[in-house]
């Protein structure tokens, strides 16, 4: 196989990945934990672009590094002296292990039949961004239209939506201040 | 550029990438170069507004004060305060400076300018944007001092709630020209965006204003309570870096707003002449971030209270709503996804101006009712006669 310049981003965006997943789970300091958690999942939004999606990496970026790991960050530094732990150590590692094990055999025994019905498991054929596999050119309309076809997958997307729009009113009640009975926002706002 | 590296015997994907690789100097250069002459026009009309005349000293009509700023604040001593993370405050001011100059990779300067024409465009603003965001985090915690933690803590619970509104923003344009990418939205606008949408860009202004921290949202460095904010412990370069990534994300607002609601580079004859589609660019978009200047020299900060407050009880239902007016006025009126000239675009344009101009009448009345019973309150408590309760 060629180097070719494909495979030197890819090198670059898996070391970046791999390499960054590894210090996170190994950090001592929590808060380095989450900047290496950043750069993994930003590493992942950069394959994403290798594989032409790219609407996944900016979904990527969007949504894990624009809103969840930022969360995590300010969950740390909102948690007094976290980060001044020294050696912060836990007995669970084993059953961790054992868990990212499962669930990576799981993954695999999930994608590899999965290649061979779209056709993308012919290794030989040398995909580059010139020559990309048989991916639809308006992946990302027809990415749109299946979210809210009812043939497709409008049942599961409209119980997405009522699940986080659950959790929001969730986390608002969760919040409201004691002995004060849920009044118009106005009445609400006066203190 | 590809073609001539491609005479010269450079095989095809080679080329692409020496081609791209100068494209992103010459965009990354010129963005920060122009910080230069834009900081100063800042200043200068920041004096205006506040009845004083700005820098006037250094060369004619103080143009090169930047310049001798620039000076100044590479040669100061770089300070390294004990007990700092090392890593993360080197590279805080960094990742800052990045996140704002990838914005610039996809604007299309003209017809046949542009850095990438991504068919994700819009989605890649809001992306790169949240760079910014960890830039902050990583300043306020990797600084080790309380204040610029605070002054994180805010930034992020004000950067997070405003991008809500700009992303809703972001989505009328995108609705309206069936496209993500920069160059198509540019494209699709035969009468620009800005007649037939302008509760949106108010919208859009307001949430970028807040995106980049500038006043009346400024709370991130409000000097009389967190001394100077997240980057108090930043001397030199790395301050001066935390600087022009502010300056030139709020002008990048200025850039996204012409190009998406007021026609980017078009104009007279900007088809056949790139250079005078860049010449319409930055006109426009210094037009749009003088409005920014000026609501910032204007109104004094708002407090931590009343910027959430006007977010999530004001502007986010606002945009919810002006989304789906637009959608549903869109939808009814016939033939939008057939527009290809001006004579096509009249009719949409106008009746999408008519619902904007009654949505803002209704809003209008929403906030004067408000006000009214906001001074009342304040009236009831002063005659109260008892020391106003500090809140909670």
């Amino acid at each position: 196989m060629d180097i070719t310049v494909e495979s030197v981003v890819f090198l670059i965006f898996g070391v970046l990945t791999l390499g960054s997943a590894l210090l996170m789970v190994t950090a001592r300091n929590l808060f380095h934990g989450a900047l290496y958690l950043m750069a993994s999942l930003f590493g992942v939004a950069g394959l994403f672009v290798l594989l032409a999606a790219p609407f996944l990496a900016g979904v990527q970026v969007v949504v894990y590094i624009g809103a969840i790991a930022i969360l995590i960050i300010f969950a740390i530094m909102l948690t007094p002296q976290v980060t001044a732990m020294r050696g912060i150590r836990t007995t669970q590692w084993p059953l961790a292990v054992a868990v990212a094990v499962i669930f990576f055999a799981l993954l695999v025994s999930v994608a590899t039949p999965l290649m061979g019905e779209l056709g993308v498991d012919d290794f030989a054929a040398d995909f580059t961004q010139e020559n990309p596999p048989d991916v639809p050119a308006d992946s990302l309309v027809r990415l749109g239209e299946t979210l809210v076809d009812p043939q497709g997958f409008m049942l599961p997307f409209e119980v997405a939506s009522v699940l986080l729009m659950a959790a929001l009113i969730g986390a608002a009640l969760l919040v409201w201040p004691e002995g004060k009975a849920p009044t118009p926002p106005a009445e609400a706002g006066d203190d | 550029m590809t073609e001539l590296l491609q005479d010269i015997g450079l095989s095809h994907g080679l080329a692409v990438l020496i081609a791209k690789t100068v494209g992103v100097f010459v965009v990354g250069i010129f963005g920060l170069l122009w910080t230069l002459v834009g900081i100063w026009i800042e200043r200068k009309l920041a004096g205006r507004f506040q009845d004083r005349l700005g820098p006037n000293r250094v060369g004619p009509f103080g143009l090169i004060q930047t310049v001798a700023d620039t000076v100044k604040i590479l040669l100061k001593e770089d300070l390294m305060p004990t007990g700092v993370d090392r890593w993360v405050f080197n590279l805080a001011p960094i990742v800052s400076v990045v996140s704002v100059i990838l914005i610039w990779a996809v604007v299309p300067f003209s017809g046949s300018w542009i850095g990438t024409d991504l068919n994700i465009g819009v989605l890649y603003l809001v992306a790169v944007g949240a760079f910014g965001t960890v830039a902050i985090l990583m300043a306020g915690w990797g600084s080790n001092n309380k204040f610029a933690l605070l002054s994180a803590f805010r930034s992020v619970a004000q950067l997070i709630s405003y991008e809500v509104p700009m992303v809703l923003a972001l989505l009328v344009p995108v609705l309206l020209s069936g496209s993500m990418s920069t160059q198509t939205i540019v494209q699709e606008q035969h009468i620009m965006y800005l007649f037939a949408v302008p509760l949106t860009v108010l919208i859009f202004l307001t949430s970028g204003q807040a995106e980049t921290g500038r006043g009346p949202f400024d709370l991130l460095e409000a000097e009389s309570e967190l001394v100077s904010g997240f980057h108090i412990e930043y001397s030199g370069m790395k301050f001066g870096m935390f600087y022009v990534a502010e300056f030139l994300h709020a002008f990048t607002i200025g850039v996204l707003t012409a190009i998406l609601f007021m026609g980017g580079w078009r104009g007279p004859f900007a088809e056949d002449v790139p250079l005078l589609g860049f010449v319409y660019l930055m006109i426009k978009s210094l037009v749009a971030y003088v409005v920014l200047i000026w609501v910032r020299m204007t109104l004094p900060r708002l407090r931590i209270d009343q910027l959430l407050d006007f977010n999530w009880k004001f502007l986010v239902p606002l945009s919810l709503v002006n989304l789906l007016v637009v959608a549903f006025v869109w939808k009814v009126v016939p033939d939008t996804d057939q527009i290809s000239n001006l004579g096509d675009a009249i009719v949409p344009t106008l009746v999408l101006l008519v619902v904007n101009i009654a949505m803002i009448a209704v809003v209008g009345a929403i906030l004067r009712e408000r006000g009214r019973r906001e001074r009342q309150r304040i009236e009831a408590r002063m005659t109260a006669a008892k020391p106003a309760a500090a809140g909670d």
